[in-house]
């Protein structure tokens, strides 16, 4: 069989009785990708995951891994292997013990087992912690011994639920530099959830992003962040301005977006309603005479120049090039 | 005890405003606070009251009188050693202690593994909040009623010509009424069995519902078979649990005086109608012997249970 592909999900659709979680989704994960699902609250993502990982069984469809249907089998003979949004971590067992526990159940020899998970908690960098019970953890130290439990198997895919979304600001950037350090390292599929369009867009090779249900877009995050296909995309990965034009709906950077005055180019008149200083760059927004609310980012260096105010009316200007057409979905 | 919901998070209700308002520094306003000690001793006090009137005196009583000396006529008193001496050379003791730890082990091995299948299924399997509390319900109601008549009511259910052997004979099963049903150990135990399931549903449900389930498919992620995920992550996460309900159905069984005397037919006897009988003759003495020696047992079963399981670490978290 094709063997380019870590996952695919054939049309798989998930079913609660009459509600529709998951429609009928397709999506190829190219091997060794750092994949994130993103999406608002309810838009499917992490039914999806748990599909893929074989804790929620598929109502329709197929899931293969490395070229194989893997949809009615069990999470231990799919080579996936799931790190949880509350850990999961077994209470009442020293790291190295919840490290150890699939060997455990494979049946692997206490000695081999402690000092094959030894060598995951070094992974980790938490080796001097095996003895301690994860109650005695922080939320990163916790997080850290669930992913060395999750690799130890030395899955084909691990599978992140939300995984930053406990942590404090400061350590998630931290986690989030070393999930990408472990995944280039292993080179195998990370397949990540989450809500946070920056976490997906800095970790990510491949931005799936969802709603209700659907596969909105599925590109690298340089792709859409550049080229959103909706209105949806626009407004959810942010720093956009959605706006009416002509022939539909309209897509520019906020960044490139400036004050100033209207000449031929594009443009739109308003009125500023907040000044929010952000240190390289300062977010002005604004409320067009037509009611919708854009934002401009703007170098702070450009915006002392010529500072606004709350109040102040205003022209919103960009270049031609910089719009951006979206699909009407 | 949270039996009836499965809190959100662990968020532990327990030692909660008391404390806090002993701990928070005096208001100037009211200048009328009484001292912390005093307080604590206000909080203490009742407990402390109910258990010294009802409990460490009378224990007092007994623990004197077991040694004084008695005829037909009266007691006296005295330090004897002789009615222990006696209690304790006597084989019929040994034979009663031996039948009632018989049915303690028969009983706490059933009603455990009863009460921990209902228990789990009430945890795990039912989602809807609603319907878990109408099946917590279904167990509960029955205790409202009282022991004795749930114990007698068993009597015209396996009676010769009962209700069951009816059944039996009915669809077939047996020709000729079942005789061992009832007056038997047979008897006792289904009549134990059923008094004091409850005792083990209860507690293991409040540990059951403190497990996050996804420890369950993690267990199930790492390739743990269902039952190496209840060997390895379900029942020690709950032994807490487990070791409450045992304490609760040993302590019961061991202290049984009417469900043997009314199930067995007089083929068993119990410690405490042991003591009944001692009693109704008057005896005191040796009867208070014969109580101290079984509070001494089961002080100790219970003992060796905490001893294996930390119930009191458990129980603060």
């Amino acid at each position: 069989m094709d063997n380019r592909f870590d996952v695919e999900l054939v049309s798989v659709t998930k079913r609660y009785g009459a509600t529709l979680a998951v429609d009928a989704i397709s999506l190829r994960i190219p091997r060794g990708t750092y994949c994130c699902l993103l999406g608002p609250s309810g838009c499917g993502k992490t039914t999806t995951l748990r599909m893929i990982a074989g804790h929620e069984a598929v109502t329709d469809g197929d899931i293969l891994i490395h070229g194989e249907n893997v949809s009615d089998l069990p999470p231990i003979k799919r080579g996936t292997a799931m790190m949880f949004q509350s850990y999961a971590l077994f209470p009442h067992m020293s790291c190295l013990d919840n490290v150890a526990f699939s060997l455990k159940m494979r049946g692997v020899a206490k000695k081999e087992r402690h000092s094959r998970a030894r060598d995951f908690l070094a992974l980790v960098h938490m080796a001097d912690y095996a003895d301690r019970l994860p109650a005695q953890l922080s939320g990163g130290q916790q997080q850290r011994i669930a992913l060395a439990r999750a690799l130890i198997n030395r899955p084909r895919v691990l599978l992140l639920d939300e995984p930053l979304s406990a942590l404090d600001p400061f350590l998630r950037v931290k986690v989030r530099e070393e999930l990408k350090r472990l995944q280039r390292e292993l080179s195998i599929t990370f397949i990540h959830v989450t809500h946070s369009q920056d976490e997906a867009m800095a970790l990510a090779d491949l931005m799936v992003v969802m709603q209700d249900g659907h596969i909105r877009q599925s590109a690298p995050p340089r792709e859409v962040f550049e080229r959103p296909v909706s209105p949806f995309i626009a407004r959810f990965i942010g720093s956009h301005n959605v706006l009416r034009a002509p022939h539909g709906q309209i897509a520019v950077r906020a960044d490139r977006c400036r004050l100033g005055v209207a000449n031929d180019g594009p443009h739109v008149n308003g009125q500023v309603i907040a000044v929010e200083y952000q240190g390289a760059m300062v977010r002005v927004a604004m409320k067009t005479d037509a009611g919708d609310e854009v934002s401009a980012l703007v170098p702070d260096q450009m915006f002392y120049r010529q500072p606004a105010e709350p109040g102040d009316l205003a022209t919103l200007v960009w270049s031609e090039q910089d719009t951006h057409a979206l699909m009407q979905v | 005890m949270n039996v009836w919901h499965k809190p959100a998070s662990d968020g532990a209700p327990a030692a909660g405003g008391a404390t806090s308002m002993v701990r928070r520094p005096a208001s100037k306003r009211r200048s009328t606070r009484l001292p912390p000690w005093l307080v604590s001793w206000f909080q203490v006090g009742p407990l402390a009251l109910i258990l010294t009137v009802l409990f460490a005196l009378p224990t007092t009583l007994f623990l004197v009188v077991s040694f004084y000396d008695y005829d037909r006529v009266g007691i006296y008193p005295a330090f004897l050693l002789d009615n222990y001496r006696e209690l304790l050379t006597t084989p019929a003791t040994w034979r009663v202690y031996v039948s009632s730890l018989r049915f303690a082990l028969i009983v706490w091995a059933i009603t455990l593994f009863l009460g921990f299948n209902v228990a789990y299924f009430l945890i795990f399997h039912i989602r809807n909040s609603i319907t878990r509390t109408i099946f917590f319900l279904l167990c509960a109601i029955p205790f409202w009623t009282s022991g004795i008549i749930r114990t007698i009511a068993w009597i015209p259910f396996l009676g010769r010509n009962g209700a069951f052997n009816q059944i039996l004979m009915a669809l077939g099963v047996t020709s000729h009424p079942l005789d061992f049903l009832l007056f038997s150990d047979f008897a006792v135990i289904v009549t134990y069995v059923h008094l004091f399931t409850l005792l083990m549903i209860g507690p293991i449900a409040n540990s059951l519902s403190k497990i996050d389930p996804a420890l369950l498919e993690a267990a199930r992620d790492a390739g743990a078979s269902r039952w190496h995920t209840m060997t390895n992550v379900v029942i020690p996460l709950s032994k807490t649990g487990i070791t409450l309900g045992s304490i609760l159905v040993f302590t019961q069984v061991m202290g049984d005086y009417f469900v043997v005397r009314q199930m067995s037919g007089g083929q068993s006897a119990s410690i405490v109608s042991m003591l009944s009988t001692e009693i109704q003759a008057m005896q005191y003495p040796p009867a208070s012997a014969n109580a101290m020696v079984l509070v001494i047992f089961v002080a100790i079963l219970v003992g060796v249970m905490m001893k294996v399981v930390d119930v009191r670490k458990e129980l603060v978290k």
